[in-house]
């Protein structure tokens, strides 16, 4: 996901000259594959996320499209205040590419996970989040990059992860993807996830098939703006709704999904709901990124068994 | 270092302040008036360096504030707002009448500027330190796009404790920005009290010039210096440029010069205002 988000960006400066790229000190190949071939549009500026936003915020007001991209935790919370007001009280087209969101720098511990990235970028007024769930789906969001307006938060996962994500279901920035709908029965489950947690409900989906519970999985990519309209055509008459994301359970796709429920109320109720992913806390373990996922429940069996219970604890 | 102007930088040289000076203090009266409010201070120790930008050295069309070829004027300090207000309306961006809604609920002029809001005001501040790193991408924007259009920011002394001010410097300077200037209102009192006490900036031309700035100095009240400042007779080949300009803060207004109570001011009744008009009457 990450050389290929870094390649369309090489690609679309070939096809635009609106487009730069700001490094802070990450991948320095494409600074200078971009400055062979389009001299002055690429930068390495060090490892000083504050003035790297505001040089981006400058260089949109000065017609650039320009794409930014550092360790995802160090370009949302070290330049808060350059996001919220260089970017978006300007409604600026500037788009943040978070390396490693979530639990990816696992090893390297809490300075380096961006747990809440999702959280602190979607209450920001214009910014738009997203969070793909590999590769190929990162292709076909990044040719919408250009023409898009305001700032744009780009969530990377690891890299290399396993593709889930299918062409004819096309996608729209602000259009969730549904990439499974439930057959008819008694039970019928939602599960709502973002970027690679998707991958994840899947799976969960296809083991509690087998169980014969149906799911129908939701993948809200863009989680600001959220596409409520999708989330509660397909919340009435569920019997469960489950949320499942790589962050926080605060202000996250969880909170997006349960406001819009919770104000929506899908064929009048708000149905009865669960939101999965990382608990109030800083993390006290190392290991890989999946260790930490099953730590905090968000692998597809813990998923599966959550909704199990959840079905459980529904009343008839 | 071989760019570095020398010019006698001691506010106590400027000669008094002429009937423009005052007439364009009077004016951010008459908004301090309209909104009760205000940064008194921070706004009367810019006036001489907006003018001299405004009247002298910017390129710009008032009709046409987006003009392309325009010379783009970054106040950083936007809590001096007024001294940028004043201009302004003093050049036809919005009629002088705009002046009495200050800060009003409706108004286009809040007590920090914005873009979009304001015509000729080219980034929302406030919010310190942020005008260097905008300035240096919008100098590295117009350098790509191969216009002559210049970068001006001017910043304040307590903002630059901001340490996003610093690594914008670092890079203005790793790309010898020559089409940036920054001028620093060097008022040497910041909110809370002198800067020497706050956190001393001293010796501050030779941090300037560390960070590799070709710098000068000049009485930031002295139209003349100021001119010279600004068009020197050797301009710097490529390096970006800084002036540190030797302020007063509450410049003109007796009472309050040098004396950070004058910062801001809120609740601003009808005696204080005839008090700064007075003041300025027997300059």
């Amino acid at each position: 996901m990450r050389p290929t988000c870094i390649d369309k960006v090489f690609e679309l400066a070939r096809r635009d000259p609106r487009v730069a790229y700001i490094g802070s000190d990450l991948d320095p190949p494409l600074v200078k594959r971009m400055n062979a071939e389009m001299p002055g549009r690429a930068f390495m500026e060090g490892v000083s996320e504050q003035h790297v936003v505001g040089m981006a915020a400058g260089l949109a007001m000065e017609g650039f499209i320009p794409f930014v991209h550092t360790i995802a935790t160090f370009i949302t919370r070290r330049c808060y205040e350059q996001v919220a007001v260089d970017l978006c009280l300007h409604n600026l087209p500037v788009r943040l590419i978070g390396n490693g969101g979530g639990l990816v720098y696992a090893p390297l511990g809490p300075t380096h996970l961006a747990i809440e990235d999702i959280a602190i970028m979607r209450a920001l007024p214009n910014m738009t989040v997203v969070s793909v769930c590999d590769a190929d789906e990162m292709k076909r969001f990044m040719d919408q990059t250009l023409d898009w307006p305001g700032p744009i938060y780009i969530r990377l996962a690891k890299g290399y992860d396993p593709i889930v994500s299918r062409a004819d279901l096309d996608f729209t920035i602000g259009k969730a993807i549904v990439m499974r709908e439930a057959a008819a029965a008694l039970d019928r489950v939602v599960l709502v996830a973002t970027g690679v947690a998707t991958t994840r409900a899947l799976a969960a989906a296809d083991a509690l098939a087998e169980d014969g519970i149906q799911c129908s999985v939701i993948h809200m990519h863009t989680v600001k703006p959220l596409d409520a309209h999708t989330l509660l055509d397909h919340a009435a008459g569920a019997s469960l709704v489950v949320t499942i994301e790589e962050h926080t359970v605060l202000g996250g796709l969880g909170s997006a999904v349960t406001d819009a429920l919770v104000e929506g109320r899908p064929g009048g109720v708000v149905p009865p709901l669960k939101r999965l992913g990382i608990p109030d806390a800083f993390a006290k373990n190392y290991g890989s990124q999946d260790d930490l996922m099953e730590l905090y429940g968000i692998q597809p069996p813990q998923i599966a068994q959550a909704v199990r219970d959840g079905l459980r604890r529904v009343p008839a | 270092m071989a760019n570095d102007v020398a010019l006698d930088a001691r506010p106590a040289s400027a000669p008094p302040l002429d009937e423009r000076s005052i007439y364009l203090r009077r004016l951010v009266v008459r908004a301090l008036d309209g909104g009760a409010r205000g940064h008194i201070g921070s706004s009367m120790s810019l006036i001489e360096i907006m003018r001299v930008l405004y009247d002298d050295i910017l390129r710009f069309r008032a009709d046409d504030p987006d003009w392309p070829e325009r010379d783009r004027c970054i106040l950083s300090k936007g809590h001096g707002c007024l001294a940028q207000y004043v201009m302004l309306a003093e050049k036809g961006f919005f009629p002088h009448d705009i002046l009495d809604t200050f800060c009003r609920r409706d108004s286009i002029l809040g007590g920090h500027p914005e873009a979009g809001k304001v015509p000729g005001i080219e980034a929302s501040t406030g919010a310190l330190g942020h005008g260097l790193p905008i300035g240096v991408g919008r100098a590295m924007g117009l350098r790509i796009k191969r216009s002559t259009a210049r970068v001006y920011v001017i910043t304040g002394d307590g903002e630059i404790n901001e340490g996003s001010v610093w690594e914008a410097a670092l890079s203005a300077s790793k790309h010898r920005l020559a089409n940036l200037t920054v001028m620093i209102d060097y008022n040497k009192v910041q909110s809370a009290g002198p800067t020497a006490e706050i956190l001393d900036l001293e010796p501050l031309a030779d941090k300037w010039r560390a960070f590799g700035f070709a710098v000068s100095e000049v009485d930031g009240h002295d139209i003349e210096a100021l001119r010279r400042g600004l068009r020197p007779a050797s301009p710097p080949a490529d390096p970006p440029s800084l002036i540190i300009c030797h302020t007063v803060k509450g410049k003109g207004l007796a009472f309050a010069e040098n004396d950070a109570n004058w910062h801001h001011k809120s609740s601003i009744k009808k005696d204080l205002v005839e008090q700064m008009y007075g003041a300025l009457e027997t300059r």
